[in-house]
């Protein structure tokens, strides 16, 4: 329940980031039932980009499974699309610690999306540790939130 | 051989007034004739300095025109240098009875031992055509002895540099213990919201003086680290937006080269302490490892496997044994090994979790983050695990690094942040390693990430 409400939290967070920084395609683009198939705002409007993490874990929660199963669906339907899955990690660990940790959990969703029938050629992986967080805060609401893998299209 | 070694060999020599020579780029030091008797070695036990800060009184240099005016600039910088460890009280200047044009000529030590100072410093600047030449020396007030005279001749835009040398003579001449002054600090300058900050690499004096970017924040960089030379920083760069990767950066000329042949992302690099290879670590699928790379050959060596995290590699200051910290056990903890590799062993035992550590220069204490429970805390303890002291504790900090004296720690902390990232800062601050005497590094932005530089010269 927790979860869920931290997943759609984040994709309202994302969705807003998008408007802001893509105005000129969002304006008169009509809202998130146009937007172009196989592209970021589809996959965060109707699949979810990211999928989190308990601390210290990379872990492919049973809760965030489907999440990667429907990524893994989507690209088998876009059999174009390249993407690259970004690891982060909550401020509450070392700079350097947080950059391995967040290299093993985009690892671990890699792992899943191949798992799902995605030839790993079309994707790879980066890690930002603890320096890109998605919630600003120093709270545990921003830290479940950071604690995740984003898969973003090339 | 360590390169260090003889640098710190012609440093003592000359300025122990045993020769002439070059001590810096630019500076010449000669020794000056006594005035009084010089007595042999350090003349306070450095133990009692915790509690009993020596008390000197740093009058102007005495000088005419612009020499009035760096005489003065140099006493305030060697001033702020010596209070700022911690280890000596500056007696006030309103106590002053002899003037310093007159203690420049001859001391009169009643005058200075009524007003408490147990050590004077003196001495003259001439400005000539954009040269100087800076007379200072030392005195030991109750037996009226001279510690030290030294004469420095520069270019005048070495002012600071000389005052800097000057505050490490009367601190090692004092305190029988070399000093940390002239060194510099490289470190991560970042600005903008925190989810899109701009982070740049970014060097200083010790002081916090002298600031300037190295890199222009078109990508980012984390993590510098100072070659023992002092000349070359390894860092790890995002410039490659493929991955990214530690990189070795000459400061003089700016030229930057990728280091090692990995598929996947390298971190955390030091050098070793004869400069000719880095460790770092090294990611492949969910694993990271520690690796050895040659700077010259460019040659890899695997030090660690298994699937852990292992990050955060530092060698001892005799290049033997290297510490780091892995989740190996379940949560992170430090490990020592051989710098050949070999069977870690533990040695962190504490409540929490254990990162970032660093040896000391001075081979005796190995400093560390540690976090859990509520919060975070910087720490030392012995190479075998024993003697863990916990000097600060906070919200957040992480990522002590020794001055080369082994004396001084510097770290960063940063503050928490409200729901919407409001209130957040990051900021360097020092701490004598006895857990005193924390005080900031003025930075023009948020600074993480400081590493300090061996001694200059």
């Amino acid at each position: 329940m927790k979860t869920r409400l931290f997943g759609a939290v984040a994709a309202l967070a994302l969705l807003a980031a998008c408007s802001n920084t893509d105005q000129n395609a969002a304006t008169g683009a009509g809202g998130a039932g146009t937007v172009r198939p196989g592209t970021q705002e589809d996959l965060v409007a109707n699949v979810g980009d990211r999928v989190f993490f308990d601390f210290d874990s990379s872990v492919i929660r049973a809760d965030q499974r489907p999440v990667l199963q429907r990524q893994a669906q989507w690209m088998g339907t876009h059999s174009s699309v390249r993407v690259q899955v970004e690891g982060h990690a909550d401020e509450r660990g070392t700079r350097e610690y947080n950059l391995a940790l967040g290299q093993r959990r985009a690892n671990a969703a890699r792992d899943a999306l191949v798992a799902g029938g995605v030839n790993g050629a079309r994707i790879t992986t980066i890690s930002y540790g603890k320096d890109r967080p998605a919630g600003l805060g120093s709270d545990e609401a921003s830290w479940a939130q950071n604690r995740r893998a984003v898969t973003v299209v090339q | 051989m360590n390169p260090d070694c003889n640098f710190t060999f012609t440093r003592r020599r000359v300025l122990a007034g045993a020769g002439v020579g070059l001590v810096a780029p630019g500076i010449f030091a000669t020794p000056l004739p006594a005035l009084a008797q010089q007595p042999q070695g350090a003349v306070i036990d450095i133990t009692r300095a915790r509690t009993d800060p020596i008390p000197v009184a740093i009058p102007d240099l005495a000088g005419a025109g612009d020499g009035a005016r760096v005489g003065r600039d140099i006493a305030r910088v060697i001033q702020a240098n010596l209070r700022n460890s911690g280890l000596f009280r500056p007696v006030d200047r309103q106590a002053f009875i002899q003037t310093a044009e007159a203690a420049a000529q001859t001391p009169r030590f009643q005058d200075w031992r009524v007003i408490g100072a147990q050590a004077l410093v003196t001495g003259r600047v001439v400005e000539q055509g954009g040269s100087l030449r800076v007379e200072f020396r030392l005195w030991d007030v109750l037996p009226e002895s001279q510690l030290q005279g030294t004469a420095f001749t520069a270019p005048a835009a070495n002012w600071r540099r000389i005052a800097h040398l000057i505050s490490d003579v009367i601190y090692e001449r004092l305190l029988g213990e070399k000093g940390y002054f002239d060194t510099r600090v490289v470190y991560v300058s970042e600005t903008g919201p925190r989810d899109r900050r701009t982070r740049r690499l970014a060097i200083m004096d010790q002081d916090g003086e002298n600031h300037r970017f190295l890199t222009d924040g078109r990508f980012a960089a984390l993590t510098p680290r100072f070659h023992p030379s002092a000349e070359r920083i390894a860092f790890m760069s995002y410039q490659d937006r493929g991955q990214p990767r530690v990189v070795l950066f000459d400061i003089g000329s700016g030229a930057q080269q990728v280091l090692g042949n990995f598929p996947g992302m390298t971190l955390s690099p030091r050098f070793s302490p004869d400069g000719r290879s880095v460790v770092l670590s090294a990611t492949r699928g969910g694993d990271a490892n520690i690796y050895v790379v040659d700077i010259a050959s460019r040659r890899e060596r695997q030090l660690t496997s298994g699937g852990g995290l292992d990050v955060s590699p530092c060698f001892s200051p005799d290049g033997t044994q290297i510490v780091f910290n892995s989740d190996r056990g379940g949560d992170q903890q430090l490990y020592v090994m051989d710098a050949g590799g070999g069977s870690p062993r533990r040695i962190s035992f504490g409540r929490g979790r254990y990162a970032t550590p660093v040896w000391s220069p001075r081979g005796d204490l190995i400093a560390f983050t540690r976090f859990g429970g509520g919060g975070f805390a910087i720490g030392v303890m012995r190479p075998d695990g024993s003697g863990e002291r916990i000097l600060s504790e906070g919200w957040a900090m992480e990522g002590p690094t020794f001055a080369p004296n082994g004396r001084v720690l510097m770290f960063y902390r940063e503050s928490r942040a409200d729901s919407r990232g409001g209130g957040y800062s990051a900021r360097i601050v020092s701490i004598d390693i006895a857990g005193f005497n924390e005080r900031p590094i003025p930075t023009p932005t948020d600074a993480t990430d400081p590493a300090w530089s061996p001694l200059l010269s």
